[in-house]
Order: C-alpha cells, then sequence, then structure tokens
C-alpha cells in the first residue's frame, strides 16, 4: 500500500510526489514548505484547484509493489515477460475458481461469510483509492468514521434479512427479539452517532477534504454494502440463483477475452481499448450456452434449487425440500425452423434454463457496463489497479466490476418474476400485529381460504 | 440564483464594498465564511438582492442593520402564513408543495456542484441528473402509491402492470441512466463526471429519500407531519431569540453565532411549545386521522376514529410537580409525551443537521445555497435543520407507534402460493388459540 503523508512539507516516499513541473501555479508539490505556515492558505483551496483542472494536470499515483510469490517468479523466470504475464493470469484464475468451487462444496454459510469478506475488502480498496486522491490518510478520526458507518450499515440491512430467515430461532431467545422488533431505531440511532461525530470532527482548514470524503464513503457504501447485501439475498433463494449469474459474468469475461484474442479487430469503446465488438458478440453467444448448460446441470440437484432455511433443531443451514415447477423437467415444443434442424418435435427442459437466458444476455450486454465505469474511474483517478491484492489480476475490485449490476438485476427478477412476498416475512409481520388484527385477519383469511377451496370447511382442529 | 462564471480570473481585490453589502446581508451567523476567505481566494457569493422593491422602498429609511432585520421577520411570518393556508388546503396540496421543495432543493445543491467544478458544460450532464432525480422519485413513489391507493390501482389495468413489475420498470430506467453516463465519459473529463454522478447520487440521497419520508409521515396523520416541522421552526426561532439576549458562551466553532445559551433555552422553549402545540391539535379529526384515498369520492378523506394516543387520558403527577402546581392528576394525550421526545430530537440532534450544512457552505466558500428567499437564502437553507428530523419521526412511528399495516399483510398474503398460505393460516390459528383468542365456535 502507497504510504502517503499528509501534504505538510515532508514529500512522501518514492513516487509519492509527482515533478513540480506538472504542478501548476499555487497548488504546486514543493511550494507547501514555506506556504503552510505562515499564509495559513487554506489546504482546501489547493486541492480546489486539483478538482477544476482536466485530467492531464492530475499527476498520476504510481503503481504499488509487485506481490507475485516467489515461487511463481522462480518457476516462470525463464520465459518471456509477456507469456511470463500471460501464465500468472491464467494460474491465478485457475486457482480463484478452484477456491470458488471449494466454497461452493463447503455450503450456504461459508458462501455467506465469502460474500461479507469480499464486501468489506472492496470497501477498503475503494476508500484507500480515496485517501490517496486525496492524501487525507491522517484526517483525524476519518478511517475510523468510515469504518464505523460501514458497520452500521451492514448492521441494519443484516438486521433486515436476519430477522426473516432466522425468525424460529430468533423467537426464542429474548434479547433478539427485542433488538429486532425496535431494529430500524437502533440503526438509525447508530448512524445518527457517526453523523454527529462527523459534524464534530470538522476541522478548520479541512472542510471541502471532510466533507468529499464523507461523499466518497457513503457512495461507496452504497455500491458495494447494497450488491453484497442483494447476493446474499439471491442466495437464499436458492444456489443456484447465486452461482448461474456470478459464472456467467465469469464465462462472458473469459470467452470475450479468448474471442477478441483470436479474432478482435474492431475497437468496442474508446474507454477500454482492448475490448472489441467480435469479442463482445461472441462472447454473448457463448455465455447464453454455458448458461443454458449450466443451468441444466445445476437444476438437478436439490443441493442448489433448493431455498436455503435455518433449521432450529440441527441449528444449520440446510437445503431440503421438493424443488419447485421451476426445477423440474417439461416437454417444450419446438418451434418450426428448429424442428427441422434438429429432426426433433419436443425437448425436455426445465423452465429455469428460459430463465437463465434471460440472466445471460444481461450479463454479457449489460454487465460490460460495469467493467466500462470501473475502467473509467480507473482512467478518472490515474490508477491502474483498484490494488495489488491478486497477483496478475489486481485488487478484488478488479475481479468483480462486472458483478456490480448482476446482482441487482437477479434479485429484482427473482422479486418481480419468480416468487412473491416472503412467507416467512408475512408471518412475522402477522405476529407482530395486536391480537384484534390478528383475529380479524384470521377470519378474512379463513373466508379466503374455503372459497377458493384450499381449507375444507368441514375441518375440526 | 448566485451568479457565478468561471473562475479564470481570479479576483485578488475582493473589493471592500463587497464586504460591506455581505455583512448588511448577514444570515443566521455564517460571518465567520467571510473573515475566512483570503485577498487571493474570491468567496463565490457576490449575489444579486432579490429583495423585492416594495420592500426595499418601505425600508430604504432605516438603518442596514435593522433593515436586514425587518425583512427577514416579514419574509419568516410569510413564511409562516404560507405555511397554514397550505395546511389548510389539505393533504393533497401538502403533498404537491414537498414535491416541489425537493426539487427545488435538488436543483440548488446541483447547481452548486456545477459551479463549484465549472462544469456547466459537461455534455448530457443536466440531462441525467434530472433524468436520476425522475428515476429515484418515480421508484420511491411507486412503492407507497400502491400502498395507500390499493383498490384504485387494482381497478387500472395499466396501472396494475405498472405496480406488479414496478421494481423491474425503475431499475430499467435507472440502468439506462447508468449506461447513458457509461457512454456519455469524455477523454479529458472523467474525474470531473466521476465527481457530478456522485454529486448527484449523495444529493439524491439526502433530498429525495427524505421528501419520501416527509410524505409516509403525513399519510400516518398530519398532525405527524405538522408537530415535528413546526418544532424545528420553534427551535430554530427560540434559540436565536436566546442568544440574541442572553448569549454569551460558543457553541460550536463551526457556527460562531451560536451559543450554549440560545442552544439550552431554545430546547426548553421547544419542549414546552411541542406539548402546548400537541395539545391544540389532538382535538380535531382532520389532523389526527391517517390520510385515506376514498375510492367513492376519488379524493382524500380524512374521517375516523381516533386511536388511543389521540384520547384524552388521566396520568397521575409525580410528587415533586404536584406540590409545586397543587394539582394531583392532569388530563393529556399521550401523543403529548410522544411529542417530548419529538422536541427534544428537533432541538437537540436537528441542529447538527445545520451544522453540517454551515460545514458544507464553508467547504465551499458559498454564503447561501442560492438566492430564492431575501434574507434567508436558499429553501436549503430553511430546510436543513428538518433533513434528520423527517428520517427520525419515520423510524419513530415505525418502532414504537404502529405496527405493520394489516391490509397490506393481507394483500401480500393473497399473492402468496396456496401451501404457503395455508401453512401460514395454521400457523396463525395456533398461535390465536395459544393466546386464548380463539373459541371454538369462531373457529367453526
Amino acid at each position: 500500500m502507497l504510504e502517503l503523508r499528509h501534504r505538510g512539507g515532508c514529500p512522501g516516499p518514492g513516487g509519492a510526489v509527482a515533478p513540480p513541473p506538472r504542478e501548476g501555479e499555487a497548488a504546486g508539490g514543493d511550494h507547501e514548505t514555506e506556504s503552510t505556515s505562515d499564509k495559513e492558505t487554506d489546504i482546501d483551496d489547493r486541492y480546489g484547484d486539483l478538482d477544476s483542472r482536466i485530467d492531464s494536470d492530475i499527476p498520476e499515483i504510481p503503481p504499488s509493489s509487485d506481490r507475485t510469490p516467489e515461487i511463481l517468479k522462480k518457476a516462470l523466470s525463464g520465459l518471456s515477460s509477456r507469456w511470463k504475464n500471460w501464465w500468472i493470469r491464467g494460474i491465478l484464475t485457475l486457482t480463484m475458481i478452484s477456491v470458488f468451487f471449494l466454497i461452493i462444496y463447503m455450503g450456504s454459510f461459508m458462501l455467506m461469510l465469502l460474500v461479507l469478506g469480499i464486501q468489506v475488502k472492496c470497501f477498503h480498496e475503494i476508500i484507500t483509492i480515496g485517501y490517496r486522491v486525496y492524501r487525507s490518510y491522517d484526517l483525524p478520526w476519518f478511517r475510523t468514521l468510515s469504518w464505523y458507518f460501514l458497520l452500521c450499515v451492514n448492521y441494519f440491512f443484516y438486521g433486515e434479512t436476519v430477522a426473516d430467515y432466522f425468525a424460529t430461532f430468533v423467537q426464542r431467545e429474548e434479547q433478539l427479539q427485542f433488538l429486532i422488533r425496535y431494529h430500524r431505531f437502533i440503526s438509525f440511532a447508530l448512524y445518527l452517532a457517526g453523523f454527529c461525530m462527523f459534524v464534530l470532527s470538522l476541522v478548520k482548514k479541512h472542510y471541502r477534504l471532510q466533507f468529499y470524503m464523507f461523499a466518497w464513503t457513503h457512495v461507496t457504501l452504497l455500491i458495494t454494502v447494497t450488491q453484497s447485501h442483494l447476493v446474499i439475498q439471491n442466495l437464499f433463494e436458492g444456489m443456484i440463483w447465486f452461482l448461474v449469474p456470478i459464472s456467467s459474468v465469469i464465462c462472458n469475461d473469459i470467452t470475450a477475452y479468448l474471442f477478441g484474442f483470436f479474432f478482435g479487430r474492431t475497437p468496442l469503446i474508446k474507454l477500454s481499448p482492448k475490448k472489441t465488438w467480435e469479442g463482445f458478440i461472441g462472447g454473448f453467444f457463448s455465455t447464453v450456452v454455458f448458461g443454458f448448460i449450466a443451468a441444466y446441470m445445476l437444476s438437478k440437484y436439490q443441493y442448489f434449487v433448493c431455498p436455503v432455511e435455518y433449521r432450529s433443531d440441527v441449528n444449520s443451514f440446510v437445503t431440503e425440500c421438493e424443488p419447485s415447477e421451476l426445477f423440474k423437467l417439461q416437454s417444450y415444443s419446438l418451434p418450426p425452423f428448429l424442428k427441422t434442424v434438429l429432426r426433433r418435435e419436443t425437448v425436455s427442459l426445465y423452465p429455469f434454463q428460459i430463465h437463465s437466458i434471460a440472466l445471460s444476455t444481461f450479463a454479457s450486454l449489460i454487465g460490460p457496463f460495469g467493467g466500462f465505469f470501473a475502467s473509467g474511474f480507473k482512467r478518472a483517478f490515474k490508477i491502474k489497479d483498484f490494488a495489488n491484492t491478486i497477483p496478475g489480476h489486481g485488487g478484488i475490485m478488479d475481479r468483480f466490476d462486472c458483478q456490480y449490476l448482476m446482482a441487482t438485476f437477479v434479485h429484482v427478477y427473482i422479486t418481480s418474476f419468480i416468487r412473491g412476498p416472503n412467507p416467512s416475512k408475512v408471518l412475522q409481520q402477522l405476529l407482530v400485529l395486536q391480537p384484534e388484527q390478528q383475529l380479524n385477519i384470521y377470519k378474512t383469511l379463513k373466508t379466503h381460504l374455503i372459497e377458493k377451496g384450499i381449507l375444507q370447511p368441514t375441518l375440526k382442529v | 440564483m448566485t451568479e457565478l462564471r468561471q473562475r479564470a480570473v481570479r479576483e485578488p481585490d475582493a473589493p471592500p464594498e463587497d464586504k460591506e453589502s455581505e455583512s448588511e446581508a448577514k444570515v443566521d451567523g455564517e460571518t465567520a465564511s467571510d473573515s475566512e476567505s483570503r485577498a487571493e481566494t474570491a468567496p463565490l457569493s457576490a449575489s444579486a438582492d432579490d429583495t423585492p422593491e416594495v420592500l426595499n422602498r418601505a425600508l430604504s429609511n432605516l438603518s442596514s442593520r435593522w433593515k436586514n432585520w425587518w425583512v427577514r421577520g416579514i419574509l419568516t411570518l410569510a413564511m409562516i402564513a404560507f405555511f397554514f393556508i397550505i395546511i389548510y388546503l389539505g393533504p393533497m396540496v401538502l403533498m404537491i408543495i414537498v414535491m416541489c421543495v425537493q426539487i427545488k432543493c435538488f436543483h440548488e445543491i446541483i447547481t452548486i456542484g456545477y459551479n463549484v467544478y465549472h462544469s456547466y458544460d459537461l455534455p448530457w450532464f443536466r440531462t441525467l441528473s434530472w433524468y436520476f432525480l425522475l428515476c429515484v422519485n418515480y421508484f420511491f413513489y411507486g412503492e407507497t402509491v400502491t400502498d395507500y391507493f390499493f383498490t384504485l390501482v387494482q381497478r387500472e389495468e395499466p396501472l396494475r402492470i405498472l405496480s406488479k413489475y414496478h421494481r423491474f420498470i425503475s431499475f430499467t430506467l435507472y440502468l439506462i441512466g447508468f449506461c447513458m453516463f457509461v457512454l456519455s465519459l469524455v477523454k479529458k473529463h472523467y474525474r470531473l463526471q466521476f465527481y457530478m454522478f456522485g454529486w448527484t447520487h449523495v444529493t439524491l440521497l439526502i433530498v429525495v429519500t427524505q421528501s419520501h419520508l416527509v410524505i409516509h409521515n403525513l399519510f400516518e396523520g398530519m398532525i405527524w407531519f405538522i408537530v415535528p416541522i413546526s418544532c424545528v421552526i420553534c427551535n430554530d426561532i427560540m434559540a436565536y431569540m436566546f442568544g440574541f439576549f442572553f448569549g454569551r458562551t460558543p457553541l460550536i466553532k463551526l457556527s460562531p453565532k451560536k451559543t450554549w445559551e440560545g442552544f439550552i433555552g431554545g430546547f426548553f422553549a421547544t419542549v414546552v411549545f411541542g406539548l402546548l402545540l400537541s395539545y391544540v391539535m389532538s382535538g380535531y379529526r382532520c389532523f389526527v386521522c391517517p390520510v385515506e384515498y376514498n375510492n367513492d369520492t376519488n379524493s382524500f378523506t380524512v374521517d375516523c376514529e381516533p386511536s388511543d394516543l389521540f384520547r384524552l387520558q388521566e396520568y397521575n403527577i409525580p410528587e415533586v410537580i404536584q406540590s409545586v402546581i397543587g394539582v394531583t392528576t392532569v388530563w393529556m394525550y399521550p401523543f403529548q409525551i410522544h411529542s417530548i421526545a419529538l422536541s427534544t430530537f428537533a432541538s437537540l440532534i436537528g441542529p447538527f443537521g445545520g451544522f453540517f450544512a454551515s460545514g458544507f457552505k464553508r467547504a465551499f466558500k458559498i454564503k447561501d445555497f442560492a438566492n430564492t428567499i431575501p434574507g434567508h437564502g436558499g429553501i436549503m437553507d430553511r430546510f436543513d435543520c428538518q433533513y434528520l428530523m423527517a428520517t427520525f419521526v419515520n423510524v419513530y412511528i415505525a418502532s414504537f407507534i404502529r405496527g405493520p399495516n394489516p391490509s397490506k399483510l393481507i394483500q401480500q398474503f393473497l399473492t402468496l402460493r396456496p401451501d404457503q398460505q395455508l401453512h401460514i393460516f395454521n400457523t396463525l390459528r395456533s398461535h390465536l388459540a395459544d393466546k386464548g383468542m380463539l373459541t371454538a365456535a369462531e373457529d367453526e
């Protein structure tokens, strides 16, 4: 991690301070030694100028140190640097995919922890970039406040979902009952405490920087925490809703790269000069096919298909159920032109495979916009990678940039087209009502169910 | 509106008459921003005087300090009178006013962003900001409208489809804006564009969620809208008065004119004011009842049986006050107890919203958010203390006052699958049987 101290007159180590000719008038790199103490120039002004200049005036943040492990370096020392880079990327890709499979095998709880871990790391990466851009590593309180806000927002979101899924567990414990009932109030109070601390921590010459970092933190929270929260909700719907979208995005990344490598000619967008139309379209078709096949293979297993439930007797997560209609093979008649090609009348498909086409299409057509957004962001702040966590690939954010929109899309898709409201949440809200209201609802429901023939009127308890 | 052009030429003079005119049009205590600005950095103001001519002539013979006082006073009374008229006109007009205030606040903050980043000419950006405002508003109002207008929505076929796929449609609209943003990135302006994108989103987060929660509170009963807002306004005015007459110890470096005496005096005055106001308002149905949409008359009605919160009850006064007042019990509405909580929040935490706005103005070296209201500044200046209040009231209501909405639960229930419905029904039945609510006859 680049060690950047506050530019109070001591130039940072290494390449942190840009060469003087690039700096421009008053907001200069080496000018501060004279200006800070006597003139009391507002530090905000110097950084304010940073904002108004066009991008090329802003110094580049040099890349951080190389983190490739020694073993790999020794093994590949004989190859040329281009192939070496290729090999490192390839090996790391396979490693990441194997880790992914391992965690899937270990179950939904581990997956949840993994998602949480990734979220915290992404937040850390983006905040670190913000610090580097504003050189505000020493602002009073700020690191504490950023992590505090992360904690608050996570507490709020996980409290909302945990209450639904762990309803039976929660009903047993008295303290948890209290926390759940007043959850919103407690979360709001926690957030307010952070807000007031921020206001009290405003320091005279650093207002603008502090407001920037405040806004930066909030936008980062908006992106990373909501996405990870939605990913976990998708996961609870059934692991297949977690696996197929993520794999489609990864597959799109890899196949677009391969198609671009072999057939690429027409550039796609000025933002990422290495992307090509051939890669884009080739990636699209391969991802749809891949999604189709992956959906077929995964739909067979209850482990992937069933909603994740918390069983209080075994005190763990179980995925056992009667698979819903979506995951039962059905016969579809082929449209006429496919009939002649495949020489079959009907084909047996899982309905989920039709949905997987929609998911893959989104992953290939709109997912890349998340990647372009991240590329634009990196160019705007003149960084090459978000961080250097994964050798050859960059930071965690670099791997997950295309996933941003995917999680939200899958969640919106599920709530709009697949399932209605969550039954356990409805039950939970029912139990919170006043007894008279419950009785009224009970009577209404009974009449409704009898009308529909779901409940037999003659049945006695 | 502050007229700001490119800061291509720094104004080293910062003309003396500029400082004087600023000291004339002083707003509540943000004068330290003037003292902070140095000669070489020009403050982003030099605003045009928006006071109507009529007032200018009427007050022309007074000294400038008193003139300012009178302008502020008259405008305050005008705004309060306007507030009363709107309340009289009913909930629908209130909703529209809240939306207009929201749009104006958004416009003010975005304009400041433009001025700070000199990015008035960035391609597409104005369009995209307004487009995002529209999307987020569509999403929020769609979520609430379907609850409150449920029967109306179910009747009309196009509305029903819109409400069923509401999230999907909102998400698609937002995505379109997002993709347009990515496609509009121009080579030399990436950073500016990302800043403006971030600025827009944070503004939306603040402004739109607050206004949405205000409308939620309004539907709960107009008293939940009026009492909090009045408490914040009262706290502003009372703290100013107490500070004016008794003020000595400064409160916070951020706003040098605020004093501890004003803060504490304002706190007590606001609590008393809240108690009195809730006593007066709890008597009237039109304030106390939830706003409902009546299908037959196709309008909003406020007619109901007031809940327990708004019925006079007898409370025993603790002994210590008994000897002072000489009365053993007192008749109060339970709502008045809640109003103490609301007033306390308005006086103790509400000002932090004001400090936040002051810090913001100093950070970007602006004197006021805009110049819409003569003597007061922009709409945001008036509403800065209200930020947190609306959220607090909403969270308070959701946590302590009402539970989930029964009719909404029934709707959700009806969309479930039959086996899920049966499961819930049976659970409810056993729960009620446990509580002894079900007699054998009722279970038939």
